[in-house]
């Protein structure tokens, strides 16, 4: 057994018998773990596994979808989400990467320094300072620095891609979720962008949610399983892949023995 | 290798069939139907042109009242200068035809006499382009000396579709807004349908709103002795174009893809900043052919204007002011004026500035999107 850093830092998310519907039909239910401070969380399983659906609850994303909801408790940092008044703040302290890049229609610089700017930064030098460090970050800064006046949905996929993860650091979020972030970028820059990630960790925690069961094994330092809308299985990354699981489905899955 | 015989099975599958035919069939009326479409517009081009510029470059010869002065000062006796007053008037195409008549009424003497005169000066042009823009006065069927000063029928005009869109814009974006970003389910299908429905009042509707409803109540609001006015028109000018500007910017805000929307929630931002930040730069080349199809529609539009502007010939000092807009002028007019006439053919240059402000406002507003495209 190996001892893992995690167990000594407190909770971050906890989360408690969650279920989430969608016009009454529920699309995952009994989600119970909780995620330390700086570990990254690999949520991996199948397409339409309740993934998306269950970062899309953390962040409030329901509020704006009235056919969503959900039930059982979430708390951030010790409060039940549902209990944050203001919910653009909580949203600010959760940094999200999405599935697809999404450029949005502004400049480079823009993109990235819309979320400062929100947050009330508004002199040009703490503007600049932020965009470079996050471009840097999301090891984009040396490609775009002399087009930053482009508009952010005129770059390549995968630049686009990590200019999401650099607008997701400028929030400079407590917890980054990063939704199959790999689909639409390249394997070199998949591994540039994952050593970011194990640097990241230090700082801030990150919920994974991944279909590469490699990835999740090369960054999380522990993960859930999630299968038809039910967690099977939560343990430690290596201890599931040195075969120490209790369900059958979780060692076909990670053999890729499945279906 | 000689030439490969084509396989019988591969013939027999090469027929033209039903399919083949209705598609050539199809591909020919479509073509037709849109070739018509560009050569009606052209024809109409052509014709409203036809009829106006002529008039622009229009020139007569007649007796008109300075000609009659100089003869005068000239020293023309006086039985001569009655005889001639049956002459006042009359136009007539070169400047040779008016000396045959006037040497027709007092003889090829005295003719000769004022002919510097009679030919340098008798040069009558009905139109003039300083006039035109210059003059309020439009008095085409004066019988001393019509005018076509259209001055006054272009502050109506402006003067109205401007408080229109002071109107029309703040409320057809916030609907728009409204229905488009806030409104869910019922509530914005409910509401989408009213739109459309609105849309859908014909004009002599809004018109007779604005003589019935509108002008007793300004009289009373606000003590004025008549409610036909700049107001009442821009109003209801304002409350006819905002339907379709509604739907027309709705349907620019629906196509901003909601990835942008959540991506910007998801950052924290609270809905009115997404809309101000995100969702009205992205829709923006949208919103503005919005904002120019009612312009346009304020410029073109003629019935309500007629009915609710009060149709006087005014250049208006505040809103209370009646107006005459252009639309509204050859709307009136143009049934009386005999055809060919003067002032059937300054009604239809009228038409052309019409016409070419109309381009203008597009061509600036392609521009525009064109440029914010380029950025």
């Amino acid at each position: 057994m190996v001892s893992l850093p995690h167990s000594v830092n407190p909770v971050k998310l906890a989360v408690d018998d969650v279920a989430v519907s969608y016009s009454g039909k529920t699309v995952l239910k009994g989600v119970t773990f909780d995620i330390h401070e700086h570990e990254i969380f690999g949520i991996i399983g199948p397409a339409n596994s309740g993934k998306t659906s269950f970062l899309k609850t953390l962040n409030r994303m329901d509020i704006f979808n009235p056919a969503m909801s959900f039930t059982g408790r979430i708390s951030f940092s010790g409060q039940d989400i549902r209990t944050w008044r203001n919910v653009y703040s909580l949203r600010s302290r959760i940094g999200v990467v999405f599935p697809l890049p999404v450029g949005l229609p502004l400049t480079v610089y823009e993109n990235v320094a819309f979320a400062p700017r929100l947050a009330g930064v508004s002199r040009k030098e703490d503007l600049d300072i932020i965009v470079e460090r996050c471009l840097a970050r999301a090891a984009l800064w040396d490609e775009v620095k002399d087009r930053l006046e482009t508009l952010g949905s005129l770059l390549s996929g995968g630049q686009q891609q990590r200019l999401t993860i650099a607008r997701a650091l400028s929030q400079d979020p407590e917890l980054l979720m990063l939704d199959e972030f790999s689909i639409a970028v390249d394997p070199v820059t998949t591994m540039r962008i994952e050593d970011v990630l194990k640097d990241l960790k230090k700082e801030i925690t990150i919920v994974l949610v991944t279909n590469l069961v490699q990835q999740a094994r090369r960054l999380a330092d522990r993960m859930a399983l999630f299968l038809d809308g039910e967690v099977v299985e939560v343990g430690v990354t290596e201890e599931m892949f040195a075969g120490h699981v209790k369900d059958q489905r979780t060692k076909d899955y990670l053999d890729g023995r499945f279906g | 290798m000689g030439q490969v015989d084509t396989p019988p099975s591969a013939r027999k599958a090469d027929r033209r069939n039903l399919d083949w035919f209705i598609d050539k069939a199809v591909q020919v009326l479509v073509f037709i139907a849109g070739i018509s479409a560009i050569i009606f517009i052209i024809g109409i081009f052509v014709f409203i042109t036809k009829e106006g510029v002529g008039f622009i470059f229009k020139s007569n010869y007649a007796l008109s009242e300075p000609v009659f002065g100089l003869l005068e000062k000239q020293k023309m006796p006086e039985d001569q200068l009655d005889a001639l007053t049956d002459l006042a008037g009359k136009k007539f195409a070169t400047a040779e035809d008016l000396l045959k008549a006037v040497e027709g009424v007092i003889g090829v003497e005295g003719a000769a006499k004022y002919k510097d005169i009679l030919i340098t000066k008798s040069l009558d042009q009905p139109f003039n382009l300083k006039t035109f823009f210059t003059s309020p006065k439009w008095a085409p069927t004066s019988e001393v000396k019509p005018t076509y000063g259209a001055l006054a029928l272009m502050v109506g005009t402006a003067s109205v579709t401007g408080l229109a869109m002071l109107i029309a814009i703040p409320f057809s974006l916030g609907a728009a807004i409204y229905i488009g970003e806030f409104a869910t389910g019922r509530t914005r299908e409910f509401l989408k349908i009213l739109v459309e429905l609105l849309a859908a009042i014909p004009s002599v509707v809004w018109g007779f709103i604005g003589l019935s409803i509108m002008n007793p109540l300004i009289i009373k609001l606000f003590n004025v002795p008549i409610g036909l006015n700049v107001l009442n028109a821009g109003v209801i000018l304002g409350l006819m174009a905002a339907p379709i500007m509604t739907t027309i910017a709705e349907d620019a805000l629906k196509a901003v893809p909601d990835r942008y929307r959540e991506a910007a929630e998801a950052m924290g931002a609270t809905r009115w900043q997404v809309i101000l930040k995100v969702v009205l730069p992205a829709a923006k080349s949208g919103l503005v052919a919005a904002i120019l199809l009612g312009v346009g529609r304020g410029f073109g539009e003629t019935m309500a204007v007629l009915m609710a502007t009060g149709h006087s010939i005014n250049l208006p000092t505040s809103i209370f002011d009646s107006v005459r807009a252009m639309t509204a002028t050859i709307a009136a007019e143009l049934g009386e004026a005999a055809v060919g006439s003067d002032h059937y053919q300054a009604l239809f240059t009228l038409g052309i500035f019409l016409f070419l402000v109309t381009f203008l406002i597009n061509l600036t507003a392609d521009l525009v999107l064109r440029g914010i495209r380029k950025e």
